[in-house]
């Protein structure tokens, strides 16, 4: 029988002769990333895209797909051309510069127990 | 980022996974779980998309204004969960126009389950209670799977899929204290839907040889059979409680092993349904078609809009 491997969410995933890579078929509308504000004191949170034609539709798109059940108080869209990102590789040279400087952090610093509030 | 040689990359990426950290977008990958991770995640998201239509055909037809909208609810929220998927799968470098095309044409599948049809309003609770209950079993290990975007779609899913999972066994148990012909039509759907649950964790472990695989990517977590049985073990008290049986005469608690046994599946069936001869799977294909294809002008109109506009800004 066809190769299979399930937990694909509602059941087995064929694996033979299902094609995984793009032909470039037309494309859609742009693909905008999401951020949500869950409650006022929260920074926005990365939380998916979607596809919308424009700016207005995009934040109409995401109140329905990502805040069906009051998760978010703001939504900032973004189109995912404009995001500059670094590498996420955490060996990447790029955070090499704070690597090195522990003193940064209060754990650096040896204070007495017998020094109170600090 | 600097050039670094392929081997050096494959064993960070190895490392990330053995730590139990999570792979990340712009990670370097092997291309073989670039690959399954596209077809799991794709097939997935195909699956909530089609996942709509069981359910959606008792929309117009359901009972009372309470279950008119929580179906509503409940099938946006499918709508929902194939989003958030196709969004996953477009990390990994697959276009989501592309996915659809795969899908509308048959190349990519959709789980076997959504090819039955649902014959009575009984089989809105049976699917919520049975199909979103084997969905959850199969889903819970998934918010642990070592590709990030995935799992965080699956943490949002798993929540949503709770009410969907309760909202059916409560519609079951309001129809079980109704008449004799409603208790009927209950124990009916148990009995259509059953195996058909049962076959959606797949084939058994010993035809399942890429579970190695997957278990050493951390994509998957557990193995098919291992799954299947914590869903019986599961079902059974519910199905006790409800008041109905299942329709199997070998099902009973094995006191050694601490599970219950159950008879053999029908996996002929199960192929039979993958090839596409399942009751409902040209229908299935069918209108997802018709619906992306009747949507492409206001798909057109808002993209010519969007661009006057740009115009003039």
């Amino acid at each position: 029988m066809t190769e299979l491997t399930a937990e694909g969410g509602h059941g087995a995933v064929p694996l033979e002769g299902v094609p995984a890579g793009s032909s470039q078929v037309k494309h859609d509308w742009p693909l905008y990333e999401v951020f949500v504000r869950g409650k006022r004191g929260l920074n926005h949170v990365h939380v998916g895209s979607l596809h919308a034609a424009d700016d207005e539709m995009a934040l109409h798109n995401a109140r329905d797909l990502y805040t069906r059940r009051n998760e978010g108080v703001s939504i900032w869209v973004v189109k995912a051309t404009d995001i500059t990102a670094s590498s996420p590789d955490e060996k990447d040279p790029f955070f090499a510069p704070s690597g090195d400087k522990v003193y940064r952090h209060p754990t650096f610093y040896e204070i007495p127990d017998n020094v109170p509030h600090m | 980022m600097t050039a670094t040689a392929e081997p050096d990359l494959e064993r960070l990426f190895e490392h990330t996974i053995e730590r139990d950290q999570r792979i990340e977008p712009r990670d370097w990958l092997p291309e073989g779980y670039r690959k399954t991770m596209i077809r799991q995640i794709a097939q997935h998201a195909h699956s909530e998309i089609i996942g709509m239509q069981p359910e959606g055909n008792w929309i117009t037809r359901a009972p009372s204004l309470r279950r008119k909208a929580i179906l509503l609810a409940k099938v946006q929220d499918e709508a929902g969960h194939g989003l958030y998927l196709y969004s996953a799968a477009e990390t990994l470098g697959a276009d989501r126009a592309d996915l659809t095309e795969k899908l509308i044409s048959g190349r990519q599948k959709y789980s076997s389950i959504f090819n039955y049809p649902t014959l009575t309003f009984a089989d809105v609770g049976v699917i919520g209670w049975l199909v979103d209950g084997a969905a959850i079993c199969n889903q819970v290990p998934l918010c642990r799977s070592s590709y990030g975007p995935y799992a965080r779609a699956m943490i949002r899913i798993c929540k949503e899929e709770s009410f969907h999972q309760r909202q059916g066994y409560e519609l079951l148990m309001t129809m079980m204290r109704g008449t004799e012909a409603q208790r009927a039509m209950v124990q009916d759907a148990v009995n259509r839907w059953w195996w058909p649950s049962l076959m959606m964790f797949g084939p058994p472990d010993a035809e399942s040889p890429n579970t190695a695989q997957s278990m050493a990517w951390k994509v998957k977590r557990h193995t098919n059979d291992e799954l299947r049985q914590r869903f019986v073990d599961m079902s059974v008290p519910q199905a006790k409680a409800l008041g109905v049986t299942l329709p199997d005469p070998e099902l009973k608690w094995n006191e050694e092993r601490q599970h219950h046994n159950f008879g053999p599946i029908d996996w002929d069936e199960f192929k039979q349904i993958l090839k596409g001869n399942g009751p409902c799977n040209a229908q299935r294909i069918a209108h997802r078609r018709k619906a992306h294809e009747d949507g492409a002008w206001v798909r057109e109109a808002a993209a010519a809009y969007a661009a006057k506009q740009e115009g003039r800004a």
